[in-house]
């Protein structure tokens, strides 16, 4: 689905992502783990369009999407959950919803769509018209990604779900991220939380300084003395 | 477009309303010309600061360069009027465009720039076009374009005031408004939405500029003269002012601040050397006890008190 070939990205001088190539299949949870730095949030941000990839190629079923507008990628099919979720802060939770929705015309699929999000946030329906801003950090979390989903992606991108919130949400997050990839989505998850996201995911990518170090299977991986002793705390 | 409310019905009627007891009381010369004068500019900065608003409060751009804007319409329109003897409305409308694209061309390259250095950028931009026509001679340089036709009247300020805030409302309750909102609130969400932030800003600059052009014509044709002096970086910061004031992101808030600061400036035009001072006071004191302007970024007609006679559906 999502083919990823040598890509080279540079912050100025910083050569921040080298040579690295990602392959995601249709159906599957992915997951870029790695530290701090590592350049697993900026991989996102290339794939979604917000940074451009001075070489390598980009692939989205079929086309080629590396360097084109980050609205056009969207309009391709993929969404991406922005770190640090990003809500609109002076918007209702139902704006920010309808927001995500901006580049679809069709009214009753939109509709459709935002109903669903309500089924699979309950808490969300219940403060539909409060602000944005006035959530909890779990709810605001929910709401970013309810937001992507009203785009109707067939890829989403997931930047650290996990930051800043409570286990106990942080354990409700990762099972929703199973649910929406178990309902058709495939989903791209970057994450620190390594032990969560090898939990869920199917493959796993290892980003060592912008270098991908290791990669294959989650459950192999999850297993792995190498990375057990750098990423799982033994 | 949605069709038109009994809301829509009743706030027209309110207007035709208001029109009709001030314009009664011009007629009747219970509104002596001083208070004339001020009713005019009022409606002049009311235009001003709703379009700025437009640009700095719903959009997040920070412009300081709105008064070029102005003097662009101001000179252009009278261009086509004392120049070419054409009718005041073509002045406008022409004034209208020739500050839109400036604005358009303007905004382009600036806009990819972000906070404080695009709030440089306008500044100097604003003083830039000042200079290049106070060397013009065709308009008159530095001594001004005189000679203009006094055109503007109560009613024409009233009316063309009456439609920027039409359609500038109109504007931002729009899908179109709701993605100029949205980089405000996160241009990177916005981004990652599949908004075209870049064209978004332009829009949102491009229609701020051309309003500021109107209400250029209008002031032109009004005192007679455009005059190069009268669009320094003051007066884009007493837009400034009014659009804070008020609350950015709120038409009624601008209206409020254009209204409010008007008053003032004209109550203390005896005392002109207290107008800064009282200025700065009360930006001060707004600052501290209320940073977010009169009205935030609320509608009067969205405050609870309207909402219970609407029986607070929402």
């Amino acid at each position: 689905m999502l083919n990823i070939e040598n890509i080279n990205v540079y912050y100025g001088a910083i050569h921040a992502i080298k040579d690295i190539s990602i392959n995601v299949t249709e159906g599957e949870i992915v997951t870029l783990i790695g530290a701090n730095g590592a350049g697993k949030s900026t991989t996102l941000r290339t794939i979604s369009g917000l940074l451009k990839p001075k070489s390598g190629k980009i692939d989205f079923e079929g086309q080629n999407i590396a360097g084109i507008p980050a609205q056009a990628i969207v309009k391709q099919g993929i969404s991406q959950v922005p770190e640090g979720r990003r809500v609109f802060a002076n918007m209702t939770v139902l704006e920010n919803l309808e927001l995500g929705a901006y580049i679809r015309k069709d009214k009753a699929g939109i509709k459709e769509d935002l109903n669903s999000v309500f089924e699979r946030f309950p808490r969300l329906l219940e403060r539909k018209v409060q602000l944005a801003g006035t959530l909890s950090g779990g709810e605001q979390q929910m709401l970013a990604m309810g937001r992507a989903l009203m785009s109707r992606p067939r890829l989403l991108l997931l930047d650290e779900p996990s930051m800043g919130l409570a286990p106990l949400l942080v354990k409700e997050i990762f099972s929703i991220v199973k649910e929406i990839n178990q309902t058709g989505t495939t989903v791209l998850l970057v994450e620190q939380n390594a032990n969560m996201a090898l939990s869920i995911a199917h493959k796993a990518y290892v980003l060592e300084t912008g270098r991908i170090t290791l990669s294959g299977d989650a459950k192999k991986l999850a297993a792995s003395e190498e990375v057990r002793k750098a990423y799982l705390g033994g | 477009m949605r069709a038109i409310t009994k809301k829509d019905l009743k706030i027209a009627g309110a207007c035709v309303v208001l029109y009709a007891i001030i314009e009664a009381l011009l007629q009747m010369d219970i509104i002596g010309s001083f208070w004339e004068l001020n009713l005019i500019l009022i409606a002049i900065n009311i235009i001003m600061s709703v379009s700025l608003n437009l640009i700095n409060g719903y959009t997040g751009q920070f412009s300081l360069g709105h008064a070029g804007f102005m003097a662009v319409g101001a000179y252009v329109s009278a261009i086509i009027t004392v120049k070419f003897h054409l009718p005041f409305l073509l002045a406008i409308i022409v004034g209208a465009l020739g500050s839109g694209l400036l604005g358009f061309l303007i905004g382009l390259p600036t806009l990819r720039l972000n906070g404080d250095y695009l709030a440089i950028a306008t500044l100097g931009l604003g003083e830039i076009i000042r200079i290049v026509i106070l060397n013009i001679p065709y308009v008159g340089g530095a001594s001004g374009f005189m000679g203009i036709p006094r055109y503007t009247n109560f009613t024409w300020a009233f009316f063309v005031c009456l439609f920027t805030l039409f359609f500038i409302k109109n504007l931002v309750n729009s899908s179109h408004g709701r993605a100029c909102i949205s980089i405000r609130e996160n241009e990177i969400a916005a981004e990652a939405m599949g908004i075209d932030t870049t064209r978004y800003k332009v829009i949102a600059f491009t229609i701020g500029a051309a309003f500021a052009g109107v209400a250029g014509a209008l002031f032109a044709h009004y005192f007679y003269i455009a005059h190069p002096a009268s669009f320094t970086f003051m007066m884009s910061f007493n837009y400034l002012t009014m659009v804070v004031m008020g609350g950015l992101g709120s038409i009624t808030g601008s209206i409020a601040g254009a209204v409010i600061l008007t008053f003032v400036s004209a109550a203390l035009a005896s005392w002109p050397e207290w107008r800064m001072i009282v200025y700065s006071i009360v930006l001060i004191l707004l600052m501290l006890y209320r940073p977010q302007g009169l009205f935030g970024n609320v509608e009067l007609t969205s405050l609870s008190i309207f909402k219970r006679f609407k029986g607070g559906s929402k």
